[in-house]
């Protein structure tokens, strides 16, 4: 017997269909793109083919530029790990003053872009370095930027990211229960020995998280070897697929498809490293406490603390400093001073450039639909994933990530392969407008807002939504008058930190762009191209503010926040 | 007014049997308290009463109405009842107000109706003024009050409540437990009550169902479940029963039958179609001994622990018998005895229990 009446029949229906509907959009935004890039790379326009394959694995650039590629994502890891890891270690455990502001300075760089961080650097040290001409230090003129160079994008590189090691160690050493180090401590361990046998063992996860992170970073990296290593012709495996594709137009795209699985294994293959060396030893930890007591530096305090804020100040105001001198000369190789001191620069890309200012209204709107779709589709996929244990979403949970822990050209050639016919059936083409480059974010940041909203609700009483359901409510109303209110912080740090990273991007806008729906990485990349150095210090500038106006914006409202969903705070 | 039927519910978590062939029926305008310790299942129950979970084998009605089958399962949302959780479950970014009209403007009534019945409902509970404060500025007290006008500002028939007084603290507890008992009273509303507290469950139910591991030991009145408790389990678990080994050696006469234990006689109460046998279970309280007056017949015992109650002393005494059997008595002041002494124990009532073999014996 199994007579249903129409209100339960309704209520199935309604609960079915939103979950089905989530399973088909996370499937269109993580699963396709990757598929139609493997079929193209083995099977370019439907048929078995070799050619491709054989054609770009033939040629001498793409392994000069895999073994670039290596060396840059391994050595920049090495450097991240250096530094983020002792920052992490000093910062977290010891009673060093500021703590928060600290953080936040040292965290900065992760949240600039790429692109702005070596435009930043350039400006800093190249012969024409407005900062070193005031001082007088500044390199001859016509000796090459010391930056141009395989070591500078590894030092860049390795600056940038050290934040991303930073944190997840330092989320890890906050985790860790305080009765662990007491207990060595006890046994009569001084401070180092406990370090060396109990703290350094049990934070090998988010070390080892850490890295993987790091080195997947690094490898797809655009913007860093981008402004750096291209004039030099030191390329790498994301700036030789953007060469190929500029110069030669889609007609590569089979050979590029290529490219970009190559670059998507080897990301693979140090994600499956990491999940390799996390099997080999239990690292869980059993009990849960409060954090441990900071060790105490005594005499060594001041001299740890001018230690790190002289870093912080090195890697973060210098090169700021650089971008904000350059933007205010009149033209590249003027000396700033009170006579020379101007804002044309600013009003030029503001007000006169057509280009420039089409990308501010583009990267706004684009950033801002991405994290308010994202954030509306992530509320009842963590619902779903979280209180109804679905396992099928469970599953697209893990593909979710996917587009994120791919190397970004790796999205944008298979956006390009899913979008340059014409969508079947309706006839519409996405390719060379905004809409291409708007499904790469979604498909891209997806996961940026599922993480903060997943922990959300792990965080709240589902008895909340329970008490609606005996009062009547069905999931729709649910949603909207209970869970969307009390998730609401968790989604909004999500959508900010979605938007933070969609307007400064670059990787994936350089290969969708076109005229009319430009970005603002790709304009302050084309000006640098251009030798309009002065036009994309101001750009870049305006941005750098912008974020840290936004991240600054949010501390205020942290407490309101879950824990650990914004980077930069507790 | 609903009645509840749950007709041989099962309920299995993998390979583990959280319920177990339960058959409960609540009358119209019941109380009934579910009454057991944590894990026995009685919160799996509460939750396939409301339709959280779904039933594995047998049957749930509400009313005419047949909710939970392993074929057929209405949400909870249509079930049309009423929950009162253990952690209130308030809406904490709605006003007091606001949490208890959520009901109403679901099932789509309007003001004024709407605004009367919200008033009426904080009434109800004395919290008239209270209306636009949010749940966050209210004490523990306060926030059960508006978890119960929210759950009865919509009259539903039956109401579940899940251990609604274990966050509170013991002297909010006695207070709010009126609360209940006179509101009962008032509404003539069917209630299933949660508890792992038996003076609660004593004190408020109409019957009390005792459950342990998945499976319902005893359906009775509080006095039936104290006096004359159904099987070894519910003897121990209610009112610290002792449960010791007795012979029968009288047939019943008048609800008594004589017995021996640890070696005395004595004169229990026992059911009237109690057989002669040597191998029943006797249930002892502690009121139902004392020591005994010179003359008296006793059993012999020392005195482990001696520990002061306020008013009176708990006594400790391990049986000189071969079983070794732990008593334990109350004993007025002065104490009449210290740990090491000899005494004599003197057994003035007891209760045979019905079912020789304990139920539990398959775990």
């Amino acid at each position: 017997m199994s007579f249903v009446d129409t209100a339960t029949l309704r209520t199935r229906v309604e609960e079915a269909g939103l979950l089905w509907g989530l399973v088909g959009l996370v499937a269109l935004l993580s699963l396709l793109p990757i598929g139609r890039l493997v079929v193209e790379g083995f099977a370019p326009g439907g048929q078995l083919s070799t050619t491709a394959l054989g054609k770009a694995l033939g040629s001498s650039a793409t392994w000069t530029a895999t073994w670039n590629s290596l060396v840059v994502a391994i050595s920049g890891t090495v450097l991240s790990v250096l530094i983020g890891g002792t920052v992490a270690l000093l910062a977290t455990l010891t009673d060093i003053r500021a703590r928060n502001a600290f953080t936040f300075c040292f965290v900065l760089p992760l949240m600039i872009a790429p692109q702005v961080t070596a435009l930043a650097w350039l400006q800093l040290f190249g012969p024409s370095s407005t900062l070193l001409k005031l001082i007088g230090m500044a390199p001859p003129l016509g000796s090459r930027n010391p930056l141009y160079t395989r070591e500078g994008i590894i030092l860049l590189l390795g600056l940038q990211y050290a934040p991303l090691v930073f944190l997840t160690l330092r989320a890890g050493l906050r985790a860790l229960p305080k009765e662990l180090i007491e207990a060595g401590l006890a046994a009569g361990a001084g401070p180092l020995t406990v370090l060396r046998t109990v703290v350094l063992p049990l934070m090998t996860p988010p070390l080892v998280a850490g890295i993987a992170l790091c080195f997947v970073s690094c490898l797809g990296n655009f913007g860093i070897p981008a402004f750096l290593g291209i004039p030099g012709n030191f390329l790498v495996l994301p700036t030789l697929i953007y060469q190929r594709l500029a110069g030669l137009g889609p007609g590569v795209l089979s050979e590029v498809a290529i490219l970009s699985l190559l670059i998507g294994v080897i990301a693979m293959v140090g994600i499956l490293l990491q999940d390799f060396m996390m099997r080999r030893r239990d690292f869980r930890i059993t009990t849960t406490s409060s954090a441990a007591r900071p060790f105490e530096l005594g005499r060594w305090r001041v001299p740890v603390e001018i230690l790190l804020w002289t870093f912080a100040v090195l890697v973060l105001a210098l090169p700021l400093l650089g971008l904000l001198t350059t933007s205010l000369i009149p033209a590249f190789g003027v000396p700033l001073n009170a006579a020379t001191v101007t804002f044309a620069n600013y009003a030029y890309v503001l007000f006169e450039h057509a280009a420039s200012r089409r990308a501010f209204v583009n990267s706004f709107l684009m950033s801002a639909g991405a994290a308010i779709l994202i954030v509306l589709i992530c509320i009842p996929l963590g619902y779903f994933i979280v209180w109804k244990k679905s396992r099928a979403l469970r599953l697209l949970n893990l593909a979710a990530e996917l587009p994120y822990a791919m190397p970004g050209v790796v999205l944008a050639i298979a956006a390009i392969l899913l979008f340059l016919k014409p969508l079947p059936l309706v006839g519409v083409s996405l390719y060379n407008t905004v809409w291409i480059i708007v499904f790469a974010y979604l498909a891209r940041f997806l996961v940026l807002g599922l993480r903060p909203v997943i922990s959300g609700y792990l965080q709240i009483d589902r008895t909340l939504e329970e008490a609606a359901q005996v009062a009547g409510a069905g999931l729709p109303r649910r949603l909207v008058t209970i869970i969307f209110p009390l998730v609401a912080p968790a989604a909004i740090a999500g959508a900010l930190l979605i938007f933070l990273t969609a307007f400064n991007e670059l990787t994936v806008s350089a290969l969708l762009w076109s005229s009319g729906a430009e970005t603002l990485g790709v304009v302050v990349f084309s000006f640098e191209q251009g030798g309009d150095s002065t036009y994309a210090s101001a750009l870049a500038t305006i941005t750098v503010l912008v974020t840290v106006g936004l991240m600054a914006t949010t501390t205020l409202f942290a407490q309101k926040l879950p824990q650990g969903v914004l980077p930069w705070r507790d | 007014m609903a009645r509840l039927t749950i007709d041989r519910a099962q309920k299995r978590f993998g390979s583990y049997i959280a319920l177990d062939d339960v058959s409960i029926d609540v009358a119209d305008g019941e109380f009934l308290a579910v009454l057991g310790p944590s894990g026995c299942g009685k919160t799996t129950l509460l939750r396939q009463i409301a339709g959280f979970d779904k039933l594995d084998g047998g049957v749930i009605r509400i009313g005419e109405r047949l909710v939970s089958s392993r074929d057929r399962h209405v949400p909870p949302e249509h079930r049309k009842l009423g929950i009162v959780f253990q952690s209130y479950a308030l809406w904490p970014h709605m006003t007091v107000a606001e949490n208890v009209a959520y009901g109403l403007i679901v099932a789509g009534i309007r003001d004024p109706e709407r605004a009367r019945r919200v008033a009426a409902a904080l009434d109800l509970v004395g919290l008239n003024g209270f209306a636009e404060r949010r749940p966050g500025m209210l004490s523990g007290g306060q926030r059960q009050r508006v978890a119960l006008a929210r759950c009865l500002v919509t009259e539903p028939s039956l109401v579940l409540l899940d251990e609604p007084l274990a966050n509170l603290d013991v002297h909010l507890r006695a207070s709010m437990e009126d609360e209940f008992a006179r509101f009962h009273e008032r509404t003539g509303t069917t209630m299933v009550y949660i508890t792992h507290d038996q003076a609660e469950a004593m004190a408020l139910a109409d019957r009390i169902a005792v459950m342990d591991r998945g499976r319902l030991l005893q359906l009775a009145t509080p006095s039936v479940l104290y006096r004359e408790p159904a099987n070894t389990t519910v003897a121990g678990f209610i009112g610290e029963g002792m449960v010791l080994p007795a012979a029968i050696l009288s047939p019943p006469q008048a609800g008594r039958c004589k017995v021996r234990v640890l070696g005395v006689e004595a004169v229990v109460r026992c059911r009237p179609d109690q057989p002669v046998t040597n191998e029943a279970r006797l249930c002892l309280r502690a009121r139902d001994i004392g020591i005994a007056h010179a003359g008296e017949p006793g059993l012999q015992a020392a005195v482990e622990r001696l520990s002061y109650q306020g008013g009176h002393y708990r006594l400790e005494a391990r049986s000189n018998a071969a079983s070794g059997a732990l008593l334990h008595l109350d004993a007025t002041e002065p104490a009449p005895a210290q740990p090491g002494d000899a005494i004599r124990i003197a057994i003035q009532d007891g209760w045979v229990i019905p079912e020789s073999v304990s139920l539990d014996k398959a775990a």
